[in-house]
């Protein structure tokens, strides 16, 4: 009977934790959120946001933004040089990836659990691509030139020792992630470890790769557009040089044929990659 | 009839493999001509490539680098405080993306955008975000608020924010509708049936996101300084640039193993979330 009647402070007693409010529930949570809140201040106060010249920065930068208007090459011969860089450009994204690729493709079957030929080879191949990854594009761009000169050419085997890591780590993964029937129906037909390879795993992947290969395409677009920064070719060295003499109308034209570029290619490679994989399958991780 | 039609179709199949071919074989040639591909040159000075990663593991005496770590890393005390201003320039360009992205996500969201012109135009701010590699406006800023660390963070921030908004506004168009009917139901404002309909659920979506871009944010960091705006860049390009060999070999693997270690406690923490998120 006592059930029935008790007020809610009863119920209050008998149950804390529901009728606690809701953020006491989650200790933990607030801590980790205040703890993360304190240094995000602190790193804004060591990092100089809270100086004066932040709100001088700003006006400049409204400033800089006000002269980017309207975007202007300035003369004819200009805009050609600009647009013969963004071709040079978007050559080293397509040679850099495609490269890189070719590269990456034995290294990815050597790297993925299910097909490689040891297990120190496989540890190797790993922590090889590893590292071609961990380095920024930028340094291997640096190295590169040290070999062959100053230019596009220096920015294309940059582009390709960073794509080697990189779609190495994705082919092995996609390998790892496939389908094991067709390896044990080739396998029982007597095949070896190559014809395993071929028939068992290549037509499953070919698609997914090729995938991926459009999609990185797009993505060194934006970086063979910044790689001209330290001398290895593209519109990046035209960009940084018009942004250092201060000639914005000239940096916002270059930016506006960047963004026209990168769109063009999102665009193609978006078809391309629909018309390989077919759209039911999703096939990009 | 059969075998015709299978031949048919093989042959259709192959002219357009054939077609991709020719044109996947007219764009390398293209390309080739305009990056200046030098293959003899590449062949006669691989050497060079061979010789300048072998030096990289030896100290000015000719030593191998690992006989002598103290000589090695004599820089070790600047290269720690440098290395932890990169990590904190990530880490603040990460969380002032990572806010800035959540309020624009909603805004953008096809299902809980206040209004669909407001919804455009953030999409459109969103794309411009994300377009630019974060060098490009790290030089443009470091003209305008000079050389150091604030350049970077807000190269980052900004091409963070365009990233995440897009990622965390995908997340929120696919929720569950039912909660935000009945926040809408018991007559609640925007702001309230976003903080009580949506954000339960995307929550760890989001955050997971945000640990991936903080990971790709550290190493982008640690090339801010190549245009001036701070971190260990700087050292790094002046030491690449004066042939410090050992120098360049000591900074890169601290960038390594640091990437490294965040890579792995980020995915173990993203694991966490995710088992959480599918349990609950």
């Amino acid at each position: 009977m006592n059930a029935r009647t008790t007020s809610i402070e009863a119920m209050r007693q008998r149950h804390p934790e529901i009728f606690m409010p809701a953020w006491r529930r989650n200790r933990v949570g607030i801590v980790v959120f205040i703890a993360l809140a304190a240094l995000l201040v602190y790193g804004l106060a060591d990092l100089g946001f809270l100086h004066p010249r932040v709100i001088e920065g700003l006006g400049k930068l409204m400033s800089v933004f006000g002269m980017m208007l309207p975007p202007d090459p300035g003369t004819l011969e200009r805009a050609v040089i600009y647009l013969k860089a963004l071709g040079e450009t978007l050559a080293i994204a397509f040679l850099g990836t495609l490269l890189g690729a070719a590269l990456a493709f034995p290294l990815g079957f050597l790297a993925a659990r299910n097909a490689t030929v040891g297990r120190v080879v496989h540890f190797l191949t790993r922590r090889s691509l590893d590292t071609l990854r961990g380095v920024d594009v930028l340094v291997w761009a640096l190295i590169w030139i040290n070999v062959v000169g100053l230019g596009p050419f220096a920015g294309v085997l940059a582009l390709m020792t960073s794509d080697i890591g990189s779609f190495g780590k994705l082919f092995s993964e996609a390998i790892e992630a496939a389908d094991k029937r067709p390896v044990e129906g080739v396998l029982s037909t007597g095949g070896g470890a190559l014809h395993r390879v071929r028939f068992g795993i290549l037509p499953e992947m070919l698609p997914v790769m090729a995938g991926q290969v459009l999609y990185f395409i797009e993505s060194n677009t934006r970086s063979a557009s910044i790689i001209g920064i330290v001398g290895a070719g593209g519109i990046g060295m035209h960009l940084a040089e018009q942004i250092r003499v201060l000639e914005f109308q000239h940096v916002a034209f270059i930016i506006v044929l960047v963004l026209i570029a990168v769109a063009a290619i999102d665009w193609v490679s978006t078809r391309l990659r629909q018309a390989l994989i077919g759209t039911k399958r999703v096939a990009m991780a | 009839m059969l075998a015709q039609g299978y031949r048919d179709a093989v042959r259709a199949k192959r002219t357009r493999a054939a077609l991709i071919g020719i044109g996947v074989v007219v764009c390398i040639a293209l390309s080739t001509v305009s990056a200046e591909v030098d293959l003899g040159k590449l062949f006669a000075n691989i050497d060079k490539f061979t010789s300048y990663i072998g030096r990289l593991f030896f100290l000015e005496n000719g030593q191998p680098v690992w006989t002598d770590p103290v000589e090695w890393y004599w820089g070790l005390g600047r290269w720690l405080s440098l290395l932890g201003e990169t990590l904190l320039i990530a880490y603040v360009g990460t969380a002032l993306g990572a806010v800035g992205g959540i309020l624009l996500a909603f805004l953008a969201a096809s299902n809980l955008s206040p209004h669909p012109v407001v919804r455009a135009v953030t999409r459109r701010y969103l794309e411009f975000c994300r377009t630019f590699p974060n060098l490009v406006f790290a030089l443009i800023f470091v003209i305008a608020f000079g050389l150091g660390p604030l350049p970077g963070v807000l190269a980052i921030a900004i091409h963070t924010m365009g990233a995440l908004g897009k990622l965390f506004f995908e997340v929120i168009e696919n929720i569950d509708m039912k909660p935000v009917e009945g926040v809408v139901a018991s007559g609640a404002a925007w702001p309230t049936v976003v903080r009580f309909g949506a954000v339960p659920q995307v929550l760890s979506n989001f955050v997971s996101y945000t640990l991936l871009r903080f990971e790709v944010n550290v190493r982008e960091a640690s090339v801010m300084g190549f245009v001036g705006a701070g971190g260990i860049g700087q050292d790094l390009i002046e030491s690449i640039r004066k042939f410090y060999y050992s120098d360049v070999s000591a900074i890169l693997l601290l960038i390594i193993v640091t990437v490294a270690v965040i890579d792995f406690v980020t995915e173990r923490i993203r694991h966490r979330l995710i088992d959480a998120g599918t349990s609950a």
